[in-house]
């Protein structure tokens, strides 16, 4: 066993532990969370895959390294956007609970 | 011996994903996953993609990490949540297991040898005179896919930005505590952020022959402003700041622009002018990684306060 | 190499410098003369490809594929951009600050009153939409795919209403979750075969490589597009997130955002798989669609606000490109190309008609000061401009002539028949019923007789006559003659003859 496929391996299982995250969780931190590891699982199997494509003096496939670069930031972005969601949500909630009598309509 | 440590490393990652995923509290969650992106970091040196496992410490832990932390102290103690239903976590957990194990059997079955770009990547790279291949992907051979990628991370912050109450966003961004900085934390910006910031540039030096560049200087720059904020060393700039706009701007629209006039110099979009390829690529990559320093910062200070109350 | 593709990419971007920098007033006109530009040049490209007969394509920075990213508009592209960016100048004009606004206190404009941000968006969306139809690089794509997200999540919240901000969380989230099992699906191909250019990896499926794995990944990238279109049984998300947007906000969302992962959708299984897949796949997209127009049918009937209504009738109506699969998937050649050309334009109808539909709706609301059904009654005297292009655009949903869902429906039924596919054919006419119920409904009320005192407005009529421009534009598509489309298949199969050497 190479260590690329140790680590595809290891991806696979943390994917698993992501979709198991995003299952379970019971707010939309622990989803924004969930989706993280998923994405860690994903990135690194794709490691996995440019290590193995290791050739013409590179010690691993320069084009999904890239790719993974572009795609942490990506996953960074989100994160950002949900977070600021989450935030401004449970903050208006917290404001609104106190004064709220009873008042459903929206 | 090196199987042994990577084996080792795989298992920690493996309890930290389940850390992240299986701990009720909010806190501990985030903290561990902090730590579980240094190891993905760590991980992605054993891989040899030393770039990627710079911007995952950077980004991907370290502005994540203060971005999660952020939003655990400004959320509300979480309700009791309503006790899930008993059988949840047994299934939820044999889905995980069966996804993981058909990807597994996935990833065991990828052809050998493995196809691979490398052979292409290294007869290009003479002729755009980067020593860095990931560099040269970045900004030459897939830079279309790098430049929006530089208008999504624009979008988030004009999606966070549309958060503020204030329609023209034009304030200050709430501070991150609402207490003074205590006397540690304003010494440690003092000492921490010159060294950060050189730290910053020189990623952003090496990166176009060595492992570093843009984005993981960007990122190290961002952590310096955000110290010195944090340290009451310099104040939030107000977000309607024409300057400030314009660097935010540099990044993405420079790089466009450079886009633009590769049609005038090399006959094609997103070309490089023949013979100054190289001069022109850090050009870019300074403009972007200003850009991502003040968009990184900007994006964990939040939403812009109210134009009165700033 | 055409360099127009570049321009569809990067010229709506160019409008967001002014917007940003600039005082909204002034980005406002130049976000909207940069839309009318993007318009203009989806025309120049549908030119060329109907002139030159094949595909045009560019390779971004001279590296062809698969080292390089290629642009490559085909007829399919060409039609939806074309139908995309009429939507946006559109609806951009409808949310257009225009004589009267600021002095008039008005709750429900397009921009909810942050025409900087919401033009920013917009515009961003032009962008992402072209890059969706254009890009053939599966990472391109989820470049494209995000961009759309990040632009179209904010639009449902401009308003920042508690409801609204939790549908637009909602909506990231699975929006997320989509773009992950996207992304997994691409890193299994990528290992597979070391190129994501959807060319060449069309040839290398056609020959029977990558077998289960290839499989999985285009099941892994299917359902991520799925849960990114709201597709049964993913469109949970879909109508909190469309009904409480904007009027203008969800228009887009709802007539072109969800038609970008269609749209790949329809590339990936008509393009990429090699067709015995398609074949095995489609079949269980068609179930997923029957079920969409079904059940999102009969909860559009029982919805009480105008808004929610149109929006699961939008759920609903996503269904019926998935009926498109298994017919357009068969080995009769002329019955299939007849389901391909009725799927296409089933996209170019609805967006058109339903982007009238929401702008109509939003002016009804603004008009009566809420959207109740109940209280609609007499509306149409208030807001007859709108009733009409609601009413209108309610016509390509019900399927009835003369309309591009009329023509849409025919082409789908008529394949669906000559195929044997009788349960096909039932769910086409059941849908066409159920949202005959539900438009119906809606315009009943409208022309009753009012209850009450109606209020003194009026309806904002330059804006009303913009709904019923694309209310009638989803009308003169029904004037296709009922037979495929040649315009439609030119650049399939795909490839990159002509630019590489």
């Amino acid at each position: 066993m190479t260590g690329a496929l140790l680590f595809g391996l290891a991806g696979a299982a943390l994917v698993g532990c992501g979709v198991y995250g995003l299952l379970t969780a019971s707010g939309a931190l622990g989803r924004i969370l969930g989706f993280n590891v998923l994405g860690g699982g994903v990135f690194l199997i794709f490691g996995a895959v440019a290590r193995r494509g290791a050739a013409a003096g590179f010690s691993a496939d320069p084009v999904p390294q890239a790719l993974v670069i572009t795609g942490i930031v990506v996953a960074f972005c989100a994160t950002a956007l949900a977070v600021a969601l989450l935030v401004r949500l449970s903050t208006m909630e917290a404001r609104a609970a106190p004064a709220d009598a009873g008042e459903k309509e929206t | 011996m090196s199987l042994l440590f990577d084996a080792v490393l795989c298992l920690l990652l493996l309890l930290g994903a389940l850390g992240v995923v299986a701990t009720g509290a909010a806190r501990p969650a985030v903290i561990a996953f902090i730590g579980y992106g240094l190891l993905l970091g760590l991980a992605w040196v054993r891989l040899d993609a030393v770039d990627v496992a710079l911007t995952e410490i950077a980004i991907g832990s370290g502005i994540s990490g203060v971005v999660l932390l952020h939003c655990v102290r400004a959320l509300p103690a979480p309700p009791r949540a309503p006790a899930a239903h008993p059988m949840l976590r047994p299934l939820a957990a044999a889905i995980a297991v069966a996804i993981a194990a058909a990807l597994a059997l996935a990833v065991l079955a990828l052809p050998e040898p493995a196809p691979t770009r490398a052979a292409d990547v290294a007869a290009a790279l003479p002729a755009t005179d980067l020593g860095n291949p990931v560099t040269g992907v970045l900004l030459v051979f897939r830079a279309l896919d790098t430049l929006l990628e530089k208008v999504v991370l624009f979008l988030s912050l004009v999606g966070v930005w549309a958060l503020s109450r204030d329609p023209a966003c034009r304030g200050r961004p709430a501070p991150l505590s609402p207490e003074p900085a205590p006397a540690p934390s304003a010494f440690l910006a003092r000492v921490l952020a010159p060294i950060g910031v050189l730290v910053g540039l020189y990623l952003l030096w090496a990166g176009a022959d060595h492992p570093g560049g843009a984005f993981q200087s960007g990122a190290v720059l961002a952590a310096m402003g955000l110290l010195l904020v944090m340290g009451d060393q310099i104040r939030v700039p107000a977000a309607g700041n024409r300057s400030l706009r314009l660097l935010m701007l540099a990044g993405p629209f420079g790089f466009l622009a450079v886009g633009f006039a590769g049609w005038a110099t090399a006959g094609v979009f997103l070309g490089y002018p023949p013979g100054a390829e190289k001069a022109v690529i850090i050009a870019v990559e300074v403009a972007i990684t200003l850009s991502i320093a003040v968009t990184l910062a900007l994006i964990v200070l939040g939403p812009p306060a109210d134009e009165g109350r700033s | 190499m055409s360099a127009l593709l570049v321009l569809a990419v990067t010229a709506p971007l160019l409008g967001l410098v002014p917007l940003f920098l600039l005082g909204p007033r002034t980005g406002e006109r130049a976000a909207l003369a940069m839309l009318a530009v993007n318009l203009a040049v989806t025309a120049g490209i549908a030119e060329q490809v109907a002139q030159g007969g094949r595909a045009p394509g560019y390779f971004v920075g001279g590296f062809a594929p698969p080292l390089g990213v290629g642009l490559r508009a085909d007829g399919f592209s060409a039609a939806m951009m074309l139908m995309a960016a009429l939507v946006l100048l559109l609806t951009g004009l409808f949310a257009m600050t225009g004589p009267g606004d600021m002095t008039r206190k008005v709750k429900a404009r397009g921009s909810a009153g942050r025409p900087a941000t919401f033009f920013i968006l917009l515009l961003s969306l032009a962008c992402a939409l072209n890059l969706a139809f254009l890009a053939q690089d599966l990472f391109t794509l989820y470049v494209a795919l995000e961009l759309l997200t990040f632009a179209a999540v904010p639009l449902v919240c401009l308003e920042g209403k508690a409801g609204q901000l939790s549908a637009a969380l909602t909506y990231l989230l699975f929006a997320l979750f989509g773009s992950v099992l996207y992304l997994l699906g691409v890193v299994l191909v990528y290992g597979l075969f070391g190129t994501l250019d959807i060319a060449h990896l069309a040839g290398l499926l056609a020959q029977g490589t990558g077998g289960a794995t290839a499989a999985a990944a285009l099941a892994l990238m299917s359902a991520g597009l799925m849960a990114k279109a709201a597709l049964f049984p993913l469109h949970l998300w879909l109508p909190p997130a469309h009904s409480g947007a904007p009027p203008a906000a969800s228009a887009v969302l709802s007539a072109v955002v969800i038609k970008a992962p269609l749209f790949l959708l329809v590339r990936l299984w008509s393009d990429l798989a090699p067709l015995p897949l398609t074949q095995v796949a489609g079949p269980i997209f068609a179930v997923c669609g029957a079920a969409a127009i079904v059940f999102c049918g009969v909860v559009a009937l029982a919805q009480e606000r105008l808004k929610l209504l149109i929006a699961y009738s939008t759920a609903a109506q996503i269904g019926y490109l998935c009926l498109m699969f298994p017919l357009a998937a068969s080995d009769d050649g002329q019955w299939s190309a007849l389901a391909w050309t009725g799927g296409t334009l089933h996209l170019v109808s609805h967006a058109l008609s339903k982007a009238a539909m929401f702008l109509a709706a939003g002016l009804i609301a603004e008009t009566m000061g809420h959207d109740r059904l109940s209280g609609l009654s007499g509306v149409g005297r208030l807001a007859p401009v709108s009733v009409a292009a609601f009413g209108l655009g309610g016509l390509s949903l019900m399927g009835l002539p003369p309309s591009g869902g009329f023509v849409a429906k025919v082409m789908l039924l008529t394949s669906a028949l000559q195929q044997g596919s009788w349960w096909i054919a039932t769910v086409v006419l059941a849908g066409g019923l159920l949202a005959g119920g539900y438009v119906l409904r809606v315009v009943v009320i409208a022309l009753q007789h009012p209850d009450a005192g109606l209020p003194e407005a009026r309806e904002c009529r330059w804006r009303a006559l913009i709904a019923l421009a694309l209310a009638f534009g989803a009308m003169l598509v029904g004037f296709m003659p009922l037979a495929p489309l040649p315009f439609l298949d030119i650049g399939r199969p795909l490839s990159w003859e002509g630019l590489l050497p």
